[in-house]
């Protein structure tokens, strides 16, 4: 027993090292084993080591266990056991990545979609393995001018951000493109960055591929800093945490909005704009990056109050509660991996919570929960009863 | 043992392909270059034999495009020992002439086993092992999908239509087009390619253009389309006139 603790000292000890080098990461040395993170994971009644016992064995010169597990790539990154951690241990963003990191530096037993959507994301600049150069294909024959930079010369107010799933996968471009449509209904004058454009790299990041995560923050200023803009503007709240929280600690600092921030602000205008009432009853999924991780509970909120005739109803888990979709912090490559050690998937639990309030429509603002949920009404048999629209949408039909 | 592995960076589908003005070959001008996904499976076969069995790997790769380097750092970075990059003219060559300069380089080197890639998409006949092999003078068997090293001699899986398998046994050296490792590739962290292009260098040589093969390629064109489909919509009624006008244009009916 003595050898094999001593033997997986220097593990440890570099495992550590790598940690407390980042912001905050010394902190899970003040782990008082509460087993709060535990009670909060939505995935903590089959991970093999949760947070509190992840740091016990990390403690205990046990490192190699909690590797050869199942924890690395059951997390999804939703933040619960962070925000609830009365240490305030770096969970989701320090402990998770580095045990993470710590297996793809090691090059092995990494899932294959994780390691397929991180070799697309290092060649392509899209998790999706989609071609840079068709990157801005999803604003053709939408009937109204979307600025890509690249191609225009001129300054733009709001430069949107676009990311990787709104720009190439066929459901989230419904979302892309009605969004371009409120923008131009409100006179805004916006841009894309078109073929440019990389992946921000918030899952990569939360995957444990720091370097990838590097090799975009460069690519993106470098590009970003060609053009004149007021602020960055996300439909997808993983790029905005990405360029709000991490690219600052790299010294890359922009001005960032969320879109339902920043359609809450032109509400009076917005409301002008109306002509049509929607008849329905809505319930809204919180993003875990819009709001648990950064405290954006109201203003998607005031937008659905706002389109005339949606009646606004809550789920028993809402807003700091909302129980995630499974898709973040790479679980979107992830499904089929944790359905396996899994009963159920988180998506599927939570398009029933949504269906239980008697709503007909789950509203969203995160291009991971439209497929995430549209995947799970089918499983759970909902189809025609309840439908996914991102209040981007919603707004767009009522308009 | 000593692995020996071939390994090429081919054209990435991911783009429209367009034919060059000439009519003869592929418009490379904005084409992407890849690895080609099966030499890392080759690579991935030799690193599992070296696991097992200790020895030496050696990457080798022509010099085709500006792709092969970083192809070249990322092999060892996943474990291979060696990585060689093969300079010189080769525009236009063939596989025949490919096998040729190989087997010039492979002079230099002592080897057990020499793994690659069964075929690539410009070489879905995937011969340029097989003609080495038979200018070696050692057994070729291609599309393998696993190798176990024996004694003397390797016991490999090879897939064979209709969903079966065989295992041959085969003596060493040898050459194996591989379809597919025991594992799927490694991953290489960007962090640790980096690392190796700043701190390992990849070792040169300077190669002849060798004479090709004798087939000459007249003409690359897409496909014509041969036929198409028309779906016929409306009222029933409506339907009924389309098809009997159809019928009576193809003179199949008065």
């Amino acid at each position: 027993m003595e050898e094999i603790v001593k033997a997986n000292v220097d593990l440890e000890s570099d495992f550590v090292g790598r940690m407390i080098l980042e912001q905050g990461g010394e902190k899970f040395r003040q782990c008082i084993q509460c087993g709060m993170c535990v009670g909060s994971c939505p995935n903590g009644y089959f991970m093999d080591y949760p947070p509190r016992k992840f740091i016990a064995a990390l403690r205990a010169n046990m490192l190699k266990r909690v590797i050869q597990s199942n924890t690395a790539w059951t997390c999804i990154s939703c933040f619960n056991c962070s925000l609830r951690c009365p240490s305030g241990i770096k969970i989701t963003d320090v402990l998770i990545p580095n045990l993470r990191e710590e297996i793809l530096l090691e090059g092995k037993t990494t899932p294959q979609e994780v390691q397929k959507a991180l070799e697309n994301t290092s060649r392509y600049g899209n998790p999706l393995g989609e071609s840079p150069r068709k990157r801005a294909d999803w604003t053709k024959e939408i009937g109204i001018p979307v600025k890509v930079l690249p191609q225009a010369s001129e300054s733009v107010e709001v430069l949107w951000f676009v990311e990787c799933y709104p720009s190439y996968n066929p459901r989230n471009i419904l979302t892309s493109q009605a969004f371009a449509r409120i923008l131009n209904a409100l006179k805004v004058n916006f841009g894309i960055l078109g073929h440019e454009e990389f992946c921000a790299g918030d899952d990569v990041r939360l995957v444990g591929e720091k370097g990838l995560f590097e090799m975009l923050i460069e690519h993106n200023t470098k590009i970003l800093n060609k053009y004149k803009f007021d602020f960055i503007l996300f439909t997808d709240p993983h790029g905005y945490n990405a360029f709000k929280n991490e690219y600052p600690k790299f010294g890359v600092q922009y001005e960032t909005m969320h879109y339902t921030e920043f359609l809450v602000d032109k509400i009076d205008k917005l409301k002008s704009l109306f002509k049509k009432k929607l008849n329905g009853t809505v319930t809204y999924h919180d993003p875990c990056y819009l709001g648990r991780r950064n405290g954006e509970y109201e203003a998607p909120r005031e937008l659905l109050k706002a389109i005339p005739g949606l009646k606004l109803v809550e789920m028993p888990r809402n807003r700091e509660n909302a129980l995630c979709c499974g898709g973040g912090g790479g679980g979107i490559w992830l499904d089929s991996y944790i359905r396996e050690h899994s009963k159920e998937r988180l998506s599927e639990k939570r398009v029933k919570e949504a269906y239980s309030t008697g709503a007909n429509i789950l509203a969203v603002a995160c291009p991971y929960d439209m497929s995430r949920f549209e995947d799970a009404i089918k499983i759970t048999g909902y189809e025609g009863k309840l439908i996914v629209k991102d209040i981007i949408e919603l707004i767009d039909e009522a308009m | 043992m000593k692995i020996i592995v071939l390994t090429t960076v081919i054209p990435d589908l991911i783009e429209e392909l367009e034919i060059s003005p000439d009519g003869k070959s592929l418009d490379k001008t904005y084409l992407r270059y890849i690895p080609n996904e099966l030499d890392d499976h080759a690579l991935e076969e030799a690193l599992l034999l070296k696991e097992r069995h200790g020895g030496e790997v050696v990457v080798l790769a022509l010099n085709i495009r500006e792709e092969t380097d970083e192809m070249l750092f990322a092999a060892l970075a996943k474990g291979a020992d060696k990585a060689v990059k093969i300079n010189g003219d080769f525009e236009g060559i063939d596989n025949h002439a490919k096998a040729k300069i190989l087997r010039k380089v492979l002079e230099n080197f002592e080897f057990d086993l020499i793994l690659t890639g069964v075929q690539t998409v410009e070489d879905i006949d995937g011969y340029v092992g097989p003609l080495l092999a038979s200018y070696l003078a050692i057994p070729y068997v291609g599309v393998v999908s696993g190798v176990s090293y024996l004694k003397d001699t390797l016991l490999v899986k090879k897939e064979l239509p209709g969903g079966l398998l065989t295992e041959m046994e085969v003596s060493i050296p040898c050459v194996l087009g591989i379809q597919a490792a025991e594992n799927p590739p490694r991953y290489v962290a960007i962090s640790r390619l980096r690392q190796m292009m700043r701190t390992a260098k990849l070792e040169e040589f300077q190669c002849e253009k060798e004479k090709n093969g004798k087939i000459e390629i007249k003409k690359v064109f897409k496909p014509e389309i041969a036929g198409k489909a028309e779906m016929i919509v409306g009222e029933p009624e409506e339907i009924v006139e389309k098809i009997v006008k159809i019928l009576e244009e193809k003179g199949i009916i008065k």
